[in-house]
């Protein structure tokens, strides 16, 4: 494998830790503990590397990335390596001191999470009571801090009659942009999947709405809108493709090309511990291992669109068919396509809900 | 838009150089965008003081061309950089 471009974006998982239980969070069902975090100055390596790579972008998360006590000079890190700097998190914890260092540290731009447009569905959803005005509050410190905000909203069947609201509560918090992004089936959301799958006449509701606002508030407040692909008949490039744009490194060290890549099995990921950023993206088996189209099995192999979507989503393949190669079942093409049929039948409104655990 | 609307880079987005790939880019929250030569042209310009007619005089002395031709286009892509998001036009 030769010209392996570098990777854009490094996605800094700091800590498993979070304040709140989403059903539908992305982190993995296996959380990093707290004792295998890495330490201050490993990170702060971590971005000189990643910027010497050519990565431009840093994304902050978590778990929530506000529980590290050293979040400031790892913010001063990444800022003196010369990455842009964004800030992703659920802000129940954020006050006007943690702000004021963060902005004087550098950071570029935060990233707020809200549950719901109404408090009490909101803490429901998020396991913290108290938790949505916090967030509304938080949001209300970094505009005043003049730092740029995003509010980010994830939907699913249980909150999406709330959309409307959703967008209001962005343009009242004087947002620049808002994310509208439908649960992704990883994780604590594939196990809820019944819970939290959309109908398609919710779906399209859902479009339609976020379209209305984009048209209205053009040039004032950018949306962008990931859709489930689940109502798909072609699979999302996942990541841009594996081992592409991303590189994702874990509360623990691991170098991952996205962050459910863990629930791959047979693949040995790096870790920072031991080898550089630059070596695990260009010389691990693991980021290897899916690039390009060689590795690829019909009907990806030799498909027009093989270089457009890179055959979906690796963990969604392995998690719905068993199969690591197999094609993304998002594409009407793969022999297992009606599984998503099965699913989108098997969702509803009395499915249990099961919150995620938490970070020891 | 008028010759007397200012345009400035939105809060959060910023121009700089991308030494690993020789190049510029919009880095703006969350995202990024690789300006075209024209665009780059003009985004060099968008210091949030100097206005439309200022700009486009600007421009049309550099490439020696017609200032409505360039007005025209340099309208158009600050319109459209508007709608990304990426730059207020006042």
């Amino acid at each position: 494998m030769n010209a392996v471009s570098a990777p854009l974006a490094l996605l800094a998982e700091l800590t498993h830790r979070c304040p709140l239980s989403c059903a539908y969070c992305s982190n993995p069902l296996q959380l990093a503990q707290v004792a295998s975090e890495l330490d201050t100055e490993s990170w702060a390596r971590v971005f000189r590397e990643a910027a010497e790579l050519g990565c431009l972008q840093l994304h902050l998360s978590g778990g929530e990335p506000l529980l590290r006590r050293d979040l400031v000079p790892l913010v001063e890190a990444a800022v003196e390596a010369g990455l842009y700097t964004n800030l992703i998190t659920a802000a129940v914890t954020l006050d006007a001191k943690r702000i004021a260092a963060l902005r004087e540290a550098g950071l570029d731009h935060v990233q707020i999470s809200v549950q719901d447009a109404e408090a009490g569905r909101a803490d429901a959803q998020a396991g913290f009571p108290g938790g949505h005005v916090r967030k509304l509050a938080a949001a209300a410190l970094v505009r005043e801090a003049g730092l740029p905000l995003t509010i980010n909203a994830v939907v699913h069947r249980r909150n999406l009659p709330s959309l409307p609201g959703l967008i209001a509560l962005a343009e009242a918090a004087g947002a620049e942009r808002l994310e509208v992004a439908h649960v992704q089936y990883y994780g604590w959301a594939l196990a809820n999947r019944d819970a939290l799958l959309p109908d398609r006449a919710m779906l399209d509701r859902a479009t339609e709405q976020v379209e209305a606002a984009r048209a209205r508030l053009g040039g004032r407040m950018v949306i962008d809108y990931v859709v489930p692909d689940y109502h798909a008949t072609r699979p999302k490039p996942c990541m841009g493709g594996w081992g592409r744009r991303f590189i994702v490194v874990n509360p623990a060290g691991r170098v991952l090309p996205c962050h459910a890549a863990e629930s791959l099995p047979g693949l040995d990921f790096p870790n920072v511990r031991e080898t550089s950023l630059a070596e695990a993206w260009m010389g691990s088996d693991a980021f290897n291992r899916f690039r390009g189209t060689g590795w690829m099995p019909a009907p990806c192999r030799g498909c027009a669109l093989a270089e457009a979507d890179w055959g979906g989503c690796r963990c969604q393949a392995y998690a719905l068919t068993g199969e690591i190669d197999a094609t993304d079942p998002a594409c009407s093409l793969s022999p297992h396509h009606g599984v998503l049929a099965d699913a989108r039948a098997g969702a509803g409104d009395d499915a249990p809900l099961v919150h995620r655990a938490q970070a020891r | 838009m008028t010759p007397a609307t200012v345009p400035a880079l939105r809060r959060g987005v910023r121009l700089r150089q991308d030494a690993a790939r020789d190049r510029w880019v919009v880095m703006a929250p969350e995202r990024m965008l690789v300006p075209d030569e024209t665009a780059l042209a003009v985004l060099r310009l968008v210091d949030g003081t100097r206005s439309l007619g200022e700009i486009t005089a600007e421009l049309a002395r550099a490439y020696a061309a017609p200032e409505a031709v360039i007005a025209e286009d340099v309208a158009a892509l600050l319109v459209d950089l508007s709608d990304k998001g990426l730059v207020s036009l006042s």
